[in-house]
């Protein structure tokens, strides 16, 4: 299509009724129909996009700008998840862009081997978001009563040390008990997550959240495995003051879409135990 | 095939947090070298564009369960506003 690029989201494996079902009526990144670009058994979803916004230029100023970064994150986010709603998805990184479908189907065909075994290890798993913040504490923390000072205190320098104490005290806490939670959460999912991923901690303007983000990791996890991996997160989250547990998902499997080691050790689906 | 289980799973209804689809759509999925952009050896200049917007670069994956290889905790700098308090599925 003149002037426009082949803006591409994911590889799926190839099957007749894929197009019409998961993505008749989904709209792409620059609001225009998906299809898909197929090269044997596999294909690669994909719409056109205004070259305009996609030259190198652009794209460099567009990335800053969280006008344009969200919606079109949003935009890639949502193919993935249609197709992910049928089929095994592997998504590609945000702004992948061809010349035309003619390229992407050359890619596919360079790729197809690849593809075809990075499909068949993710079918029949999730990607599950696990993040573990240590709470902000009060700022007037109520010391412990077993240390507490007396009502009087003759010197407010004093007090003030002491209650900053305290802070520091009940911060190092929970700090200890997010390490706490990280092994209980390690030793609970064992067995049950084919694969973990680390992400960085969430820092910035974005990271808006009550806490300070110490742990960002992602499992690889059995469909039928999901709602034993949350349950077990959610008790390794128990009994720990200072310390929250968020769980996201389910993801297609963006933080699995390499090729990547199989954990020596681990058994794929094993049953819990 | 059914990848999704009955799941809690409205698609394109869970509106998720901007910052964890950008770790994801950022430093996940996988890269091809396309045509015109990002290719891999942009990646840095994605690190470097959005440094003031989002940390989302991921090191590199662990793949390891030895607990040795968390990486030491150690408090940061900084709180920021907001939030709640929940554990969620």
């Amino acid at each position: 299509m003149a002037g426009h690029f082949s803006y591409t989201y994911a590889v799926v494996p190839f099957s007749p009724s894929l197009e019409r079902t998961a993505l008749g009526g989904v709209r792409g990144v620059a609001d225009r129909p998906v299809r898909l670009v197929r090269s044997g058994e596999v294909a690669a979803a994909v719409s056109p996009v205004p070259e305009a916004d996609f030259s190198q230029a652009a794209l460099k100023a567009h990335l800053e700008d969280l006008d344009w970064l969200e919606p079109t994150a949003r935009a890639h986010h949502s193919v993935v998840e249609s197709l992910a709603a049928r089929t095994t998805v592997l998504p590609l990184r945000l702004a992948t862009v061809y010349l035309d479908d003619t390229r992407v189907a050359q890619m596919l065909e360079a790729g197809r081997a690849t593809f075809a075994g990075l499909l068949a290890r993710l079918t029949g798993h999730a990607e599950w978001g696990v993040k573990v913040y240590v709470e902000r504490p009060a700022s007037a923390a109520v010391p412990p009563a077993d240390t507490a000072p007396p009502l009087e205190e003759p010197d407010p320098g004093r007090a003030y040390l002491r209650q900053r104490r305290h802070q520091h005290q009940a911060r190092r806490d929970a700090w200890h008990t997010a390490e706490e939670v990280l092994r209980r959460i390690d030793a609970e999912v064992r067995g049950l997550a084919a694969q973990r991923a680390r992400h960085r901690p969430q820092q910035g303007r974005l990271a808006d959240t009550g806490g300070e983000n110490v742990a960002n990791d992602a499992y690889l996890v059995p469909h039928e495995l999901a709602e034993e991996f949350r349950r077990r997160v959610r008790r390794a989250a128990e009994d720990a003051p200072g310390v929250r547990v968020d769980i996201t998902g389910p993801w297609a499997p963006y933080s699995f879409a390499e090729p990547g080691v199989q954990e020596p050790g681990l058994q794929e689906g094993a049953a819990p135990g | 095939m059914t990848p999704y289980a009955d799941d809690d799973r409205p698609l394109a209804e869970r509106q998720v947090a901007l910052i964890d689809l950008l770790d994801r759509l950022l430093s996940g999925g996988v890269v091809l070298t396309g045509d015109l952009v990002l290719s891999i050896a942009d990646i840095d200049l994605v690190r470097v564009s959005l440094r003031a917007v989002v940390v989302a670069i991921r090191e590199e994956a662990e793949r390891s369960w030895e607990l040795g290889s968390l990486e030491p905790l150690a408090p940061g700098t900084e709180d920021v506003e907001g939030g709640e308090d929940r554990v969620r599925p």
